[in-house]
Order: C-alpha cells, then structure tokens, then sequence
C-alpha cells in the first residue's frame, strides 16, 4: 500500500533552459476545473492504494508555488480523507523563490504544507540569469527567509558545476548556501538534458559544459564540506542533518510504492508501474473521460523490479539489504549482482560489502551509472 | 558455326569514366542484341558492385551479330575483361582470348596515364589497336589534340580514329566497321584436336559452373567427353552456346570463336582459368602456355560482430567461394573476436569485394582484422623438431623467435601514375614504406614512378594514403616479384597487460615503433575510460617500444533521479548492458567492437 503521494503541478511562468521535466507555460488555468480532476485522479489511486496514512506528500512540477492555496487546502483535505495522515506527516511544496509566491507562505503553511524546497539554484545574478531564472540573488534570499519564518523544514537547491565554474567560486558560494542553516540541501551538478533550451546552445557551441574532470572535483569537494558541516550527502545530490532527509523522496530510492497523479506523474504501486497523460489538456481530458489520468499501467516482472530497486536502492550511502531484496523479489542475490564485478570494485575501493548490504562509497558515488552498468546482472536489465 | 574470316574477338580499353560500360551498351543496342525495353544500363556489369565501382570482376563476352558495309554479316565477340590489377592474372586470359582491342579515348580529357598500361599489355598480346575518340559532343572536345596526343604518347597511328559520341548513339556503326576492317580474324584449325581455353568461370544456380571459353582449334559441342588439362579432371559438355547478352544455346563453339559451356561442374575450383580444355580420345597433347595457379597473397580474419552469425558466415563464404575459386578460407579462433575464418585473397579489392558482398548480400556485419601478406620463415633445428620452412599468414601463429633463421616478405613492383603536382608526397610515401625507385619517367603533366615494395607495406593503408596525398588522382598496379629477405618482428599490442591477439601484426623492425605508437595513440581514443586507468603497450618479445594510459573515469551518474525518472534512468541502464555486449573484455576492461574496427582499419586520419 502506497504511504506516499505525489501531486504534480506542470505549469510555470517561464521554462527554465535547462529543465526537461513536464513543465508547461499557460495563460489562465482554471483551477477550478484542475482542483476537480486533480482530486478523481487523488481517488482512483486511493481506491487502488489505500489503507494506510500517508507519511509524506510531495507538490513538484512544474511550479507548484504557483497553486493558489486554497487549491493546495483542498487537495490536501481530501488526501486526508481517503488515506488518513500519518501523525509526523511530512508535506512538501516546491516553491520558486519570488516575492509574488513567499507571500503566499503563511498561507501555504496553513493549508498544511509544512516543508518547502526552494528553487534557488545559485547566488549570485550573473548565474542565475544564465540559469534563466526569474529571481535574482537578493530576492532569493528574502525568500528563503520568509520560508524559514514559516516552514519547519526547508530546503534549497543549487545548480553547480556551471560552465567555467572554478572550485573556490564553488566552495565560496557553497559555504555562502550552509550559514543558511536549513537542515536540507540539493546540490545537482549542472546536466544538458536532450531537448533542452541548453542542448541546443550547447550543440551551437554557445556555451560549453564543464568536463568531467572538474565537475568529478567539484563533486568530491562538495562532499567534504557539507559533511564538515554537519549536513552530508544521504543521497548522490542530497545532504540532511540528521533525521532531516526528505521522507518523500527515500520513498523512491528505498522503491517502496507511491502513488503518483497529476500530468506526467509517475507511480508504483504493487509491482505495477503507472504513468499518467504528460500533456496538461490531454491528461485532464482523460480524467473528465474516465475518472483518471492513467497512460499506462504495466505490471513489472520481479527482474525489472530488482534492477529499479537497484539503481535507485545504491544512489542512497545507506545502500540495499540484498537479503530483503531476496524475499521481495525472489531472486538470488548472485542473480542481481554480477559477483565478479562485485569484488573487482570492490577491490578498486568503489563498492562496500557489509553482510547482505551492498553499497557505493564516496569514490564511488561519482561513478554510479558507470558501475550500475557492470554490477546489475544482465538478467534483470529488459531485453 | 561461323568461317574464321568474319569472326572478330575484341576488348575495349578506357580509363575509367571514358565511356567504356556506355559503349559496350551502344553496341549491343545498335547489332540488335537487346531491345531498347531490356536495355538496363551497364549490362555487362552484372553484379551490384561491379555496377556501383565501375569495375569489372568477371570476364564477359557477348556476342554480336553485325552485318557489314561489304554484305558480310560477322561476328563480333565483345570481350569484358576484369580491370583491376588484383585480376592481373585474369585479365591476361581474357586478353590472350582476343586480337584487338578498342582504345576508347575521352575527347576533353585526354589520354590518361593509366590508360598506357592497359594499351602496352593489350600489345604485348599483338592486338591490333583501333583508336576511338569518344565524347565528341561535349563542348570541352578537343579531337584534333587527343588524335595526336594517342600518337605522341601511345605511339600508334590515329589518323583514322573514330569519332563518336556513345552517349548520343555517333559513330556507333563507324566503330563496328573499324572492328571488321582493322582487327585481324583468329587463327585456327577445325580438323585439329580440340584446344580451347578456359577464359573464366562463375557459378549459377541453375546451371551450375559456366565456362566461358575460346576455342583454338577444333570444335566443342554437347555431348563431348572433355578433359581439363592443368585440372586433371573429364567431364561431358551437357550445354555450349554463347550471350547475345541473352544466354542462347548453339550446337556448337568452333575455332576462333568464344562461347560457353556446362559440364554438370559444382565448383568453380575445377574450372582453373587458363586451362586448356581438350578432348578425353584424341586430344591435344600440350596445353596452352600461359596457365597459372593462383595464390592468394593478403590474408585477414572476417569475423561475425554477433557470434551468433557464425553459422550463417561459414554458409555465405563457403556460397561466395563457390563463384570464386581465387580466395581461400579455414577457421580461426581469437580470443578478442570469436570465431571467424582466415581468408586469403587476390588483393586488397579482391578483400574488399568479398567483404562487401558478405555484408551486403548475405547480411552479415563483420570485422574483419588488419589484412597481412605470406611470410617464409626458416626454423632452425629445435630439440624436438627439424630445421624446416613454413609459410606463415597469420601473426598468431608466429613461431618462437629464438628459432627464425631467416624472414623473407614478398615484394611487389608498383608502377605510379599521378599528376606532376603531387609526385613530391608520393615518393615521400615511398620512402616511408621501405621502397625502393626504379624509374621515374614523365608523360604530358603526369608522372609514372616506379617502386620496389614489401607488400606488407602495402596492405596497410598504401592505397587510401596514395588517394589520399594525390585528392584521388593518382592510382597504381603492380606486380608481384618474389620474396625479399627482411627484418621482421612480430609486434603485439596489451591492454592492462594482456595481449589482444586480434591486434597484432607482424612489421618491419624500422617501422615498428612508430607503428606501435599509432596503435597505441588510436587505442587510446577508441577504448572508453575505464573505472581504473589502463595502460596500453606496444612490444617486441618482451621489449614495450610504445605506450599510452587511458585516464580512470572520473565522473557518470545522473545528479537527479525521482519517482518519474527511473524509466529514464532504467533505459540509460539498458543502453549501457547493450553496448556491453557488443564489448570484447581483456584484463577487465571492455574494448568496444568499433575499436578493434577502426584500430584496424588504420588509415589516415
């Protein structure tokens, strides 16, 4: 039974260059009629996944900072009413770090969301506006102390490993980002994504990506000061305190199920996959049609089910119990990790052994498609 | 059966471009061969490539029958005979089957300089050469100076040139009135014992093994019990006839003239080209002069890139080798590549044909490994085995070194034509590649150069670097002159310390280190990084004479990855295990297949 619930919100203001998720620019949504599909959608999932409180709920998008909250209000009171919460539930907004949307986050707060993760993604003008953002540093920041007055928890991400980026320009604005003091962190490395604003600079030759070489450093480098600073990486890109790690995304990388409704937005739920209509009006199309906005549900065989448990199980430093996994998907743990590529990395000082637990070390988190590719067995990988 | 006096048997010679394939076409067209609705262009190049290339693999002939200004009606044997120096061979038969030849020049262009050396060897052959100026109608047509020029440079009269246009059907009727008044009729003596000689052979499906033949003397017809006498082996003539281009059958082929027969034969392999064909009772007693056995002299390893296509590679080679006695195959094993087979052939177009007719025609993809020639190394007296000589032709069976004697590498004599201006790079080139000058002569703007070289430099990527340094204006033939001694190593390449057998070869001590540093250099590009750093070396024996490192991977994982993304990120999973299993893995690390492809290959850069 699903204990997580994502909602996806896919419109925004403007499309960032270097974002591929399902992201739309509309003019007047009218929420009136998204609140009704959004909560069928809600309910069929309840209907297939309930039965448990949720113990997290996650707004992404998209911009969901961009909901009125009334909006916000509604979907939750109806989450509440199908599933029930857990008693610590935790409830996250994305939110774009504007002075439009922090005067939103006391109502916000009030309908129940109780964590943001600001999309602040640099500090200073010249990245941001590079970044395409709509915000510069200074009104950033006056959000980010808004959110604080009126979240509990609160999290920020940052783009680095920008074109040209130097390592002390990075470890400045790095330790910049810590005297904030949230208990989060999302530190992604710069990606050119296919089908991006920035692919195509890049393929023009408007900017070049930096190398890996340096971003390997940049990465290695972010690692050290965030755990001196109390604040280490659970995860390839995200750093918590202790006890503050983002209940809703373990969820994924610990691959136990969650429903996922709204455009685009993927779910799994008893072995099966489901997808939703990525389009906006097609999706609220199919959920006025059928009641839901499902594209597709596939049951997944437990081969394909251990391969996802994998490469989202090792992005975590905690690693997988290949014991569990053992009883949950029926395979032998020979018959997940290639044992030979095992002890070779293992050897290299890329991969740990600890009892049934296997998992990537800090030389290795860097690598991990790269040993993704040599350790999941060829069996589990779809033909 | 036609009176020698109105047979004509003749070849055309035209650098490529000239018009030859347009010609032939002409004159099939205007004696009346085909229709206009059966005309295909080019239809004396039967296969894909030939056609494609614009060269001839397989001799041909067809048969036209023209009547003349005189009344006479004659016939006329259109001789297609393989152009390229791999067929040197071939091409010599096919000649020796004819009296004259068509000298078909290009009236803009000019006479090309490699048009000489097929004019020489068709005299050499005492054929009577009708000079026929082609393109008349381009505006760029210079008749008057290509006239002369075929007198300065070739040496022959041209005052009676023909002129015409095979594009625009001119002068067609003029050629075949030359072809009558100009190239002698053969010789020959029906009441002789029966000589023919075996032009050239291609398998059928329907007819099985078809043997184009030129009868000396005698009378070949159905029934007749036959000898091969360079092949040892008698069979009875069920089908004799000729193509008009159509296949037509004829009671039977007399002296002078050229045809076909069947003899119920399944391989090509008992059809020699050159041999003398001749009666089982009362036959001749010597056989024509001239008859060679063929050897192949590149040899490489085609390998399937699926190992799976194995089975389906064994099938295509040994139905390829069916039509073409001339390239060999066994077996091989390699570690990197699987199982494959050794093949050998004529040359390097000869290997590329082959290899393309495998991918194209049977649907394989395969590699196929740097192509090497036939060394003869003597072993001296071990303490188990005899001093003794072995032909060797593949670097994994190089012997241990402490028991070579002597290496001996066959040489070629190569002749170069090539505009003036590049001369100076493709001497270079020579030089580079242990040649040695003969001559060096001049023609108009074009330079012919003459070299001694090991074959083995050759093979490597002579050809495409010749193209290459000349933009493709330069070409080459060559001949082979035996076996040279010389100082030769086996080098072999290692990657994280094991050796690849696929990419070893066997050099001259002289090159081998820039060699073994190209390699090196080239592998370094094509293997991925690694999750460790891999050093990659040249060696002689135990001696590393080149090496390069590949750096460790430093950075491959995807920063983001929610709910929504493991679709994505299982797809990039799925990528990675496919392309591993195109991977060959030595010492741990995995050398994609286009690695060894192109670190093969090896031309220029």
């Amino acid at each position: 039974m699903a204990r997580a619930l994502y909602i996806h919100w896919p419109f925004c203001l403007k499309k960032c260059p270097y974002c591929d998720f399902n992201s739309h620019v509309r003019d007047g949504v009218d929420t009136g009629r998204w609140q009704a599909a959004l909560i069928a959608d809600m309910r069929h999932e309840a209907a297939l996944a309930g039965g448990e409180p949720l113990h997290s709920i996650f707004f992404g998008g998209g911009t969901p900072s961009l909901m009125p909250p009334s909006l916000v209000a509604a979907l939750l009171a109806e989450a509440e009413r199908l599933w029930g919460f857990a008693p610590d539930i935790e409830i996250t907004l994305e939110a774009n770090p504007s002075s439009v949307e922090a005067a939103k986050f006391a109502s916000l707060a009030l309908a129940g969301v109780n964590r943001v993760s600001l999309g602040l993604q640099a500090l200073d003008d010249a990245s941001l506006q590079f970044l395409g953002r709509l915000h510069d540093a200074a009104e950033g920041l006056a959000a980010l102390e808004v959110a604080q007055r009126h979240f509990a928890r609160v999290s920020f991400d940052l783009i680095y490993a920008r074109p040209g980026q130097q390592a002390d320009a990075w470890e400045a604005e790095l330790r910049g980002a810590l005297a904030y003091g949230t208990g989060h962190l999302s530190l992604y490395q710069l990606t050119i994504e296919p089908n991006t604003r920035f692919a195509t600079d890049v393929r023009q030759g408007s900017f070049t990506p930096l190398d890996d070489d340096p971003a390997a450093d940049l990465f290695t480098l972010t690692r050290q000061i965030t755990a001196e600073a109390g604040i280490p990486a659970y995860e390839i890109s995200n750093h918590a305190r202790p006890g503050q790690e983002s209940r809703h995304n373990r969820t994924y990388w610990r691959y136990q199920d969650y429903c996922g409704i709204g455009p685009g937005a993927h779910g799994r739920r008893g072995g099966s996959a489901t997808l939703r209509h990525r389009k906006p009006e097609n999706w609220i199309e199919a959920v006025e049609r059928n009641g839901h906005g499902l594209r597709e549900e596939r049951s997944l065989p437990a081969t394909e089910q251990a391969s996802e448990a994998l490469l989202m199980g090792l992005r975590l430093n905690e690693g997988v119990d290949l014991a569990s996994f053992e009883r949950r998907f029926g395979l032998s743990r020979l018959q997940m990790i290639d044992s030979r590529k095992r002890d070779l990395h293992q050897q290299l000082g890329l991969v740990w052994v600890d009892g049934a637990r296997i998992g990537i070390t800090a030389e290795g988190m860097p690598l991990l498609d790269a040993l993704l590719a040599d350790l999941v067995c060829e069996n589990l990988v779809s033909a | 059966m036609t009176d020698l006096a109105r047979i004509r048997n003749f070849s055309i010679i035209a650098h490529i471009d000239h018009g030859k394939s347009t010609l032939a076409d002409r004159l099939i067209q205007f004696t009346g061969g085909l229709t206009d609705r059966e005309m295909s262009d080019q239809v004396l190049d039967n296969m894909d490539i030939e056609r494609e290339r614009g060269i001839t693999i397989k001799a041909q002939t067809v048969r036209l029958s023209y009547k003349a200004k005189d009344g006479q009606t004659y016939e006329l044997n259109l001789m297609d005979t393989p152009g390229h120096v791999d067929f040197a061979y071939e091409v010599s038969r096919s000649l020796a089957a004819c009296e004259g030849a068509l000298l078909v020049v290009d009236a803009a262009q000019g006479v090309e300089a490699q048009t000489l050396a097929n004019v020489y060897q068709s005299i050499e052959h005492d054929h009577e050469i009708v000079p026929v100026i082609n393109k008349i109608d381009l505006p760029a047509a210079e008749p008057e100076k290509v006239r002369a020029e075929i007198e300065d440079i070739i040496g022959i009269d041209a005052s009676e040139a023909v002129l015409a246009s095979a594009k625009s059907g001119i002068g067609i009727e003029d050629i075949l009135e030359a072809v009558v008044a100009k190239i002698p009729p053969p010789n020959g003596d029906r009441d002789a014992p029966l000589k023919a000689m075996l032009v050239d052979s291609w398998y059928d499906p329907y007819l099985g093994v078809v043997i184009l033949v030129r009868v000396i003397d005698g009378v070949i017809r159905k029934g007749l019990n036959v000898k091969f006498m360079q092949g040892g082996t008698d069979h009875l003539v069920d089908r004799v006839g000729c193509f008009t281009p159509k296949r037509t059958d004829l009671p039977e082929i007399g002296p002078g003239e050229i045809g076909f027969i069947t003899a119920q034969i399944k391989e090509v392999e008992q059809a020699r080209v050159g041999d003398t064909i001749t009666t089982v009772k009362g036959g001749a007693t010597e056989a024509l002069v001239g008859y060679k056995e063929v050897q192949p002299v590149v040899f490489c390893g085609m390998f399937p890139v699926d190992a799976a296509d194995f089975e389906k590679l064994r099938e295509s080679i040994a139905k390829l080798r069916l039509n073409d006695a001339s390239f060999s195959f066994e077996m091989e094993s390699s570690a990197a590549l699987g199982f494959g087979f050794r093949c050998g052939f004529l040359g390097l177009l000869h290997l590329e044909i082959i290899q393309e007719r495998l991918s194209r025609e049977y649907d394989l993809d395969l590699i196929t490994t740097a192509p090497s020639v036939v060394y003869r190394i003597q072993l001296g007296k071990s303490r188990n085995d005899d001093a003794r000589e072995i032909m060797l032709h593949n670097p994994a069976d190089y012997p241990d070194p402490s028991r070579i004697e002597l290496i001996e590498e066959p040489w070629i004599k190569a002749v170069i034509y090539t505009p003036d201006e590049y001369l100076g790079s493709i001497l270079k080139l020579c030089q580079d590649r242990r040649g040695i000058q003969t001559d060096l002569t001049y023609v108009g703007g074009r330079a012919q150069a003459t070299y001694e070289l090991p074959l083995n430099e050759v093979v490597f990527d002579f050809y495409d670097r010749l193209k290459s340094i000349s933009r493709g204006y330069a070409s080459f033939d060559y001949e082979q002159i035996g076996l040279r001694e010389g100082d030769l190593v086996k080098m072999n390449i290692l990657v994280n310390n094991e050796p690849v057998d696929a990419l070893s070869m066997i050099v001259h001590r002289s090159v081998a280190e820039a060699r073994g540093r190209h390699m090196c250099e080239r592998l370094k590009d094509l293997i991925p990084r690694h999750l460790f750093k891999i050093p990659i070396q040249a060696a002689i024996g135990g001696k590393v004479v080149a090496r390069e490192t590949i750096a460790a991977l430093r950075k491959d994982v995807t920063a983001k990855c929610y709910g929504g993304d493991i679709s994505r990120k299982k797809k990039l999973l799925d990528k990675q295990k496919k392309g591993k299993a195109r991977m060959r893995e030595y010492g741990n690390v995995s050398i994609p297949q286009e690695a060894f492809i192109a670190a093969l290959r090896m031309g220029d850069e």
